[in-house]
């Protein structure tokens, strides 16, 4: 099969566009040539979807101080967070926002004109005591305003952009990343990036459920890329459930829904978090409230017996709803044909943020042991990265805040790096290899007969790990997924596609995607099953109670052909011991 | 549920010129077009080639036209609908394949109005700039412009002449000069007050017809002339 091939040399390579990718763009641009790859364009990344708002602890509405803050993140990861780096995510919250703001970005604004902030679950003052506004805001379309805002800066400061563009593989040598191969995928043909510094920047990968709030481009490539190079992954078995996805689709009502004073109710119209925790109620973390309304589903007072709660905004009245949450409001009518101003909105929950990804240090750098060993030249933030800020559990608004803080702080570390690299080094030759061999073999499936539909094993798959990898695990689920991760991983090797055109082949771009979620739903589902404990999002019901002694660590998993190695890491502390979780 | 999907296809690469075909499926109650278009692609035919992504309505990336009519594909429901639906790519801009456009130009337009902020006055070191929440509101519907393409693809000027900026980059344009802490009208002009410029709207509001987010681009546009002539007296 001939395949086209094109080179390109760029100082710095950063592969996704999202607020991580973008921010890391704009600081090294201006300094040394800078590209963005990105598979969709930057605007269309999925932190356009963050609603609610963005953490810092400005303290324009109520007093407040990054310690509280700091506290506060290192609680809701029920404790396994590095807190080294939630330290540096709070600490450079307040600058990182200010600079946002002199960017300018459409934030809501106090009657003095500061940026206003709202509530949030888990965060309060005075060391997890008292309500706390420090969610900085753009309406609920934060995300939206900081990505536009980031991608129109990249264009200020002329950043190449490969839109549409879907890297393959990574170009390793001697311990070194010297650049990415990547697909055309409008065009088709191969691109070779020789780069002095690779960034990943590729966003999460919740999309191997089957309810979820995860774009459809949310298929973990960037794990995928250093899985196949026997690199780490940390932390895996983390994916936060959020509480308020739309029944049966799965997009979000955003937290700030329960920030503006929403109420949870079950079909008997009580207020159900008073049972769970009945201090901060609604405003519990996500995995709290989320295995609250798994709860009352399970025990039949979900509504009318079904799979869903109801989140109740009609209280709040219709001109703080159209001011303060917009969004939510139109979603509600286009989706259920529901006008949340007279009527609760059924929500269920949905898989929604990856805590785990590939390890980092507090610089971006990837270890490829995941423990010591930097790869020189290769950085990754965002969500595909677990430096790890989130821990067992995300807060709301810490994760748009940890794209921008390491984004940015990334970007500025790899230009320190790119400034020590004189000349491009040599490719090894083999560079093409994966990602040729990998598409060649696919297209060449296009229109034969008796192969696998994709469609197939992606359904299977996003059943199963609905079923098995859910709110609440069991020995047994996790055990039967881990066997069929490992099933769908042998049948994809007869997958066909239907696609042979070498122009604008999304039954390629879709059928590789899939091949990246079967990979790394094999490691979650595995070291889900290795973690006997409850902590943060992962809830054994089979082992009650978090177990500091045995699993206060993280863990590390490395592919080797169809087998995992697990490995464990401990928990930096610098501040809080570990302490009972109470809200 | 049964519904008749009529869809254009078009492959430059390998046809001679473009044609519709006719999908009949098992659809449910709660579905989108995009979920019907998934439906085709992944059990009836992996060529049916079209961009996605957030599936409600934030990314801008499914905008197309539904019996005439822009759209964005996954927030219109089929229910909505009655009789055959008819889906057409986004008119005006290059077909790469099927419901997939070129949008290089309408990017590119973007790009020409310099579409950030523009201010000589340093801000604070240690503090955020103030913004009145007043003069903050002035903002609300030109922010929340998604870039989906659907008011540039419906205008007639813009068919006419893409060289013409379109409501898209023009309404983006405004977003930044209603901003009070923008300084950058006069860094905008060459764009702005070009022959491919505010002028040549003829405010026929098909912009303002075909926004899925509901945003007004004429009434940007309108705005910008006034602050164009305001600034020549």
């Amino acid at each position: 099969m001939n395949l086209e091939v094109t080179y390109h040399k760029h100082d710095a390579l950063i592969i996704g566009s999202g607020i991580a990718g973008l921010y890391a763009a704009l600081k090294t641009s201006g300094e040394v040539d800078t590209a963005v790859l990105s598979k969709v364009y930057p605007t269309r990344s999925h932190s356009g979807a963050a609603q609610g708002g963005c953490a810092a602890s400005l303290g324009n509405r109520m007093e407040d101080r990054w310690e509280w803050h700091l506290y506060d993140t290192v609680r809701g990861s029920d404790f396994l967070g590095d807190q080294d780096a939630q330290e540096l995510l709070v600490r450079e919250a307040v600058p990182v926002m200010y600079e946002m703001e002199h960017l300018g970005v459409p934030f809501s604004r106090t009657p003095e004109g500061r940026i206003d902030q709202r509530a949030f679950g888990g965060h309060f003052g005075n060391f997890g005591k008292t309500p706390m506004l420090r969610a900085c805001f753009a309406a609920d379309r934060t995300g939206h305003a900081q990505l536009h805002l980031l991608y129109e800066q990249c264009l200020k400061h002329q950043v190449r952009f490969y839109n549409e563009f879907y890297a393959l593989s990574l170009i390793v040598k001697d311990g070194i990343c010297l650049g990415a191969v990547a697909w055309d995928m409008n065009r088709g043909g191969l691109h070779v990036f020789q780069a002095k510094a690779v960034m990943l920047a590729t966003g999460g990968y919740a999309r191997c459920w089957k309810i979820t709030s995860n774009a459809h481009a949310n298929t973990g490539d960037g794990l995928a890329l250093i899985m196949r190079q026997g690199l780490a992954l940390e932390d895996m078995e983390f994916v936060q459930f959020h509480p308020t996805g739309v029944w049966k689709h799965g997009m979000l009502v955003s937290e700030a829904a329960r920030g503006e004073g929403g109420h949870l109710t079950n079909d008997k119209g009580e207020r159900f978090m008073e049972n769970y925790a009945k201090e901060k109620m609604e405003l519990a973390p996500r995995d709290v409230v989320s295995r609250a309304e798994q709860t009352e589903i399970d025990e039949g007072r979900g509504i009318a017996g079904q799979d869903c709660v109801h989140i109740d905004l009609t209280h709040l009245g219709r001109e703080k709803i159209l001011e303060r949450l917009p969004q939510i409001h139109e979603m509600a009518q286009k989706f259920l044909g529901i006008n949340c101003i007279e009527k609760p909105i059924p929500i269920q929950p949905t898989a929604h943020y990856s805590m785990g990804g590939i390890p980092t240090t507090l610089d971006t750098e990837v270890l490829a042991d995941g423990k010591e060993e930097v790869l020189a030249g290769l950085y990754a933030s965002g969500e595909c990265a677990c430096v790890s800020v989130h821990g067992a559990n995300r807060l709301g608004t810490n994760s748009t805040l940890e794209c921008a803080v390491f984004g940015r702080h990334g970007g500025l570390r790899m230009l320190d790096y790119i400034r020590t690299c004189p000349s491009f080094e040599e490719l090894p030759g083999n560079e093409l290899d994966m990602a040729r061999e990998e598409v060649e073999h696919l297209l060449s499936t296009a229109g034969t007969k008796g192969g696998v539909r994709p469609v197939e094993l992606r359904e299977r798959l996003q059943e199963t790990m609905q079923k098995n990898v859910a709110v609440f695990r069991n020995q047994e689920g996790l055990a039967d997924q881990v066997k069929i991760c490992g099933e769908l991983r042998e049948q994809y090797r007869r997958v066909a596609i239907d696609d042979g055109a070498r122009v604008a082949n999304t039954d390629l771009i879709e059928t590789i995607e899939l091949g990246h979620m079967l990979d790394y739903s094999y490691m979650i589902a595995r070291c889900a099953l290795e973690r006997t404990e409850c902590r943060g999002a992962h809830w054994r019901t089979d082992h009650p109670g978090r177990n500091d002694k045995e699993w206060h660590k993280h863990t590390l998993a490395y592919l080797k052909g169809d087998e995992i190695r697990l490995d464990y890491k401990p928990v930096t502390i610098t501040r809080h011991q570990p302490e009972e979780r109470k809200y | 549920m049964q519904r008749t999907f009529r869809i254009f296809r078009f492959n430059p690469a390998e046809d001679q010129e473009p044609r519709y075909e006719t999908f009949t499926i098992e659809v449910q109650e709660s579905w989108t077009i995009l979920d019907a278009l998934n439906e085709i692609k992944w059990r009836h035919d992996g060529t049916l080639t079209y961009r996605r992504s957030c599936r409600h309505g934030i990314c801008g990336s499914c905008a197309m036209m539904i019996n005439g009519v822009n759209d964005l594909a996954c927030e219109k429901q089929v229910a909505q609908i009655r009789g055959t639906i008819t889906i057409e790519p986004l008119k005006s801009f290059p077909i790469v394949r099927d419901l997939l456009v070129d949008q290089e130009r309408f990017f590119e337009n973007l790009r020409l109005v310099k579409p950030w902020l523009i201010a000589r006055t340093p801000p604070p070191t240690d503090k955020e700039r103030l913004q009145s929440p007043e003069a903050r509101k002035l903002l609300d519907g030109t922010w929340q412009c998604i870039l989906c393409g659907a008011c540039t693809s419906s205008c007639p000027v813009f068919w006419d002449n893409d060289n013409f900026l379109g409501p898209a980059a023009l309404l983006k344009a405004f977003r930044y000069v209603a901003d009070s802490r923008d300084e950058g009208l006069d860094a905008r002009l060459e764009a702005l007050d070009s022959k491919y410029g505010v002028w040549r709207c003829h405010t026929v509001f098909n912009c303002v017809e075909a926004c899925p987010k509901a945003l007004n681009p004429t009434d940007g546009i309108v705005q910008l002339r006034r602050r164009l002539i305001s600034e020549k007296l």
